[in-house]
């Protein structure tokens, strides 16, 4: 069982992937944005974080970055939600200090595969 | 880990939380003025739109997220300055957000969209975004290639890989732990793997935050090169990566003994539809018509055998007669939709309409689930729009003459689709002022359609509605004159084999009575004799058949012939009379009369014997010869003869003519 941060603006997707991340056992913890993200982690440990792209206030890229400047995060799996389309998102997200990509749209299978590989 | 999660639980949220994104893109679009630098703005409609098509894709509505990522694009290309804001491209977008708006309905409700709206948006939306220079990558190539790299690994032969991995010192920084690849590809097949010491610093230089090891990695099996590739992704420019290839065949045999390799299969559930082209199906009923008058002839080429001796054929082909009979129901099935498809594009025309013209007007359906033809359906579209205008643009009064004449303000429109014997009966009725018949007649003698001498019955006068010509200009409005006259609505659906009724009555209203065929390729046939000829009548349309009775007959107004049938006088025509045959009919041989339901009256059709009962596959007369007024078409019968079908409706109407003119 893993402690996970999940990022995203969208209520569906947060209720999706919460609901078959905790399903697989996992704690999870979820945030709307990069701005309560970062609130959050101030008190919480996470062994994962999986963030959106497109958010308002403030994006997952953006998120990802100041996360790798918080000294207990510099090693945690970070992993961005993003679309297929968005191939320089994925190199951004990269450059910013993300460990790998959830191209959306994506089943709980897949997603559970994914985040099996960096825990 | 296998975890069985149903995303429909999902939906519901998914749907409130698209119709919010609508909401905003569409206030925020309104918002945007043309010319405007503001990217605030456009980010987030981008936002809302790129939300939508994500989670879409996730909960498995590809119809949704393809569409949003066109409007996607065009938005794009607006953030990146490659579009200018104008006027013409926020309406577009604005139209495209409602066509959107239309899908996820469509979605909710678990229904199909109507296709035509869409596809004319995205064509608009291509063309803006096809016209500047960077292009969002196409989800359909991206799930192309993907499909292409699965097939890959299916018909791959064995092969051997050597890979070198050797991470940069940072890499631990990212996040990623060279084991957990390692791990991953050890998944993939038949594996040997090597550690490389040789950038491994003294003790004390060491930092434990730093990736020092190299890996030189031999891996046997079915694999791609995508497959090994996707390994490493997240790590392309962290590390040094050699891929390199050893063919290696090894026999069938061998290969066969190699167990599957798990994951990567597609999920089967998306295979539960698939797209047929309609000439397909339409082969394929014809196939099975061409089988159901084999097993006719089959069924009557038996029936002349000594039975005792056949007793196990007789079994075998009342067993064929079933299979027969459901692969023919099946088949059908297949073409059958409900109508459902057409009343979904009525009620955006009703809102527009009564809108336009300040009326207000409730619409109710019902019967939404009665299933028809999908040819019918898709020809009875336009006809039924035209009737749902017709009766919003001259029915339904504004509200405040509906005050006046004592009505509830808002009108009624209603429409309902049902079985009604061997056909499905659509009925559009409002509640608005009605047809006035002498208005109609008035028109129609001014136009010279009508004597002025023809005394017309009321139902007559409305009937006039349909003569061809009948609209003048002055009727004429933009709302439903657009050049299709009531006439046309008629042709369409008799086209079909179908026919519509009027009903009205002034100040309460108008209904509408469409009946059409429930297909246009099998039917049960009756088939009659007159003299020496067999003539083949519709099963669904005959109620029953009586012995004829001269004297029950009178002649009205030397006009009609009517036949006291139970409690009412129907009127009768006499098949050899009509097609001129030598009947067998006499005093000694009264004949037998056939008595069908047209709407709520009846009609009887004198032959001289009923035969038996046959499925009957129906051959047009036109395509091969011409059409002939009282005949549907014609058919192969089980002893191979040809006999014509009879079209009753048009026969009681040309047996009264006949008897009009002579």
């Amino acid at each position: 069982m893993a402690s996970i941060l999940l990022v995203d603006d969208s209520v569906s997707m947060r209720e999706m992937v919460s609901f078959t991340l905790k399903e697989a056992g996992h704690n999870v913890i979820e945030a709307e944005d990069g701005v309560q993200a970062l609130d959050v982690v101030q008190n919480n440990a996470f062994n994962l974080v999986i963030t959106d792209v497109n958010m308002p206030q403030m994006d997952g890229i953006t998120l990802t970055g100041k996360l790798r400047q918080i000294d207990s995060y510099k090693f945690t799996p970070i992993l961005i939600l993003t679309t297929e389309t968005s191939d320089a998102r994925k190199q951004e997200g990269k450059a910013a200090g993300a460990t790998g990509w959830i191209e959306k749209p994506f089943d709980p299978d897949h997603l559970l595969s994914t985040v099996d590989r960096v825990l | 880990m296998e975890i069985d999660i149903n995303l429909s639980q999902f939906h519901d949220i998914f749907f409130e939380e698209s119709f919010e994104g609508i909401e905003v893109m569409e206030s925020e679009l309104l918002a945007l003025s043309p010319g405007t630098t503001d990217k605030e703005i456009i980010n987030t409609i981008f936002r809302a739109a790129h939300s939508i098509k994500g989670s879409a894709g996730t909960f498995g509505f590809s119809e949704i997220s393809d569409f949003t990522h066109k409007i996607e694009t065009v938005l794009d290309n607006m953030r990146n300055d490659e579009l200018e804001i104008t006027q013409q491209l926020i309406s577009v977008l604005l139209s495209a957000v409602d066509a959107l708006n239309n899908i996820l309905i469509s979605g909710k409700e678990g229904k199909p969209h109507d296709p035509t709206l869409v596809e004319n948006v995205s064509t608009q939306l291509e063309e803006i975004s096809s016209n500047t220079t960077t292009e969002l990558t196409s989800r359909e190539a991206v799930t192309a290639h993907r499909h292409k790299q699965t097939e890959d690994t299916d018909d791959n032969p064995e092969q051997r890989w050597r890979i070198g991995f050797f991470p940069h010192e940072k890499l631990f920084y990212t996040g990623n732990d060279p084991l957990r690849l390692i791990r991953e590809l050890q998944t993939l097949g038949e594996f040997a793997i090597k550690a490389e010491l040789d950038n491994v610093p003294e003790f004390d230089d060491l930092d434990v935050h730093n990736c020092y090891l190299g890996w030189r990695i031999q891996i046997q099996g079915q694999i791609t090169r995508e497959q090994i590739e996707e390994v490493f992704a997240w790590v392309e420019g962290d590390c040094r990566l050699e891929i390199r290839k050893e063919m290696e065949r090894r026999s069938t045999k061998d290969r066969r003994n190699e167990p599957d390799h798990p994951g990567r299969r597609k999920n089967d559930a998306e295979h539960r539809s698939i797209r047929v082209s309609t000439d397909k199906i339409d082969h394929l009923l014809n196939l099975v018509g061409e089988l159901v008058i084999t097993q006719s002839i089959l069924n009557r080429a038996c029936s002349d055998q000594d039975i005792e001796s056949s007793e196990k054929l007789l079994d075998c082909l009342e067993q064929l007669e079933r299979n027969t009979r459901d692969l023919q129901e099946q088949t059908m099935s297949i073409r059958m939709l409900p109508v459902d498809n057409v009343f979904q594009r009525i009620p955006r025309i009703v809102h527009d309409l009564s809108i336009a013209q300040g009326k207000q007007v409730s619409l109710e359906f019902s019967g939404e689930a009665t299933e028809l033809d999908k040819t019918v359906l898709e020809k009875i579209g336009d006809p039924l729009v035209h009737l749902v205008r017709n009766a919003l643009d001259h029915g339904i009064e504004t509200p405040v003459t509906r005050a006046s004449k004592g009505k509830p303000e808002q009108g009624m429109i209603k429409i309902n689709a049902s079985h009604e014997g061997g056909y499905v009966v659509l009925r559009i009725s409002d509640d608005g002022s009605g047809i006035n018949p002498d208005k109609l007649l008035a028109t129609a003698i001014e136009k010279n359609l009508v004597a002025e001498s023809e005394e017309l019955s009321e139902m007559q006068k409305q009937n006039l509605i349909f003569l061809p010509g009948l609209s003048t200009a002055a009727e004429v409005s933009d709302i439903s004159g657009r050049g299709v006259g009531m006439d046309v609505v008629k042709r369409n659906i008799s086209d079909l084999g179908g026919t519509v009724d009027i009903w009205s009555e002034q100040g309460v209203g108008s209904t509408f009575t469409i009946r059409l065929p429930l297909t246009l390729a099998i039917l049960d046939g009756q088939i009659v004799r007159v003299g020496n000829q067999i003539f083949i009548i519709p099963l669904h349309s005959i109620r029953e058949t009586v012995m004829f009775n001269d004297k029950e007959t009178n002649t009205v107004a030397a006009k009609a012939e009517l036949y006291k049938y139970r409690d009412e006088y129907i009127p009768v025509t006499r098949l050899h009379e009509l097609f001129n045959i030598e009947p067998e009919t006499g005093n000694d041989h009264p004949g037998l009369l056939v008595v069908f339901d047209i709407g709520d009256k009846h009609v009887g059709i004198l032959v001289d014997d009923v035969i038996g009962q046959q499925q009957i596959v129906i051959k047009s007369l036109e395509n091969n010869y011409k059409s002939v007024p009282g005949l549907a078409g014609a058919t192969v019968l089980g002893d191979g003869s040809v006999a014509l079908i009879l079209d009753v409706l048009s026969l009681t109407c040309q047996s009264a003519n006949l008897l009009n003119t002579g």
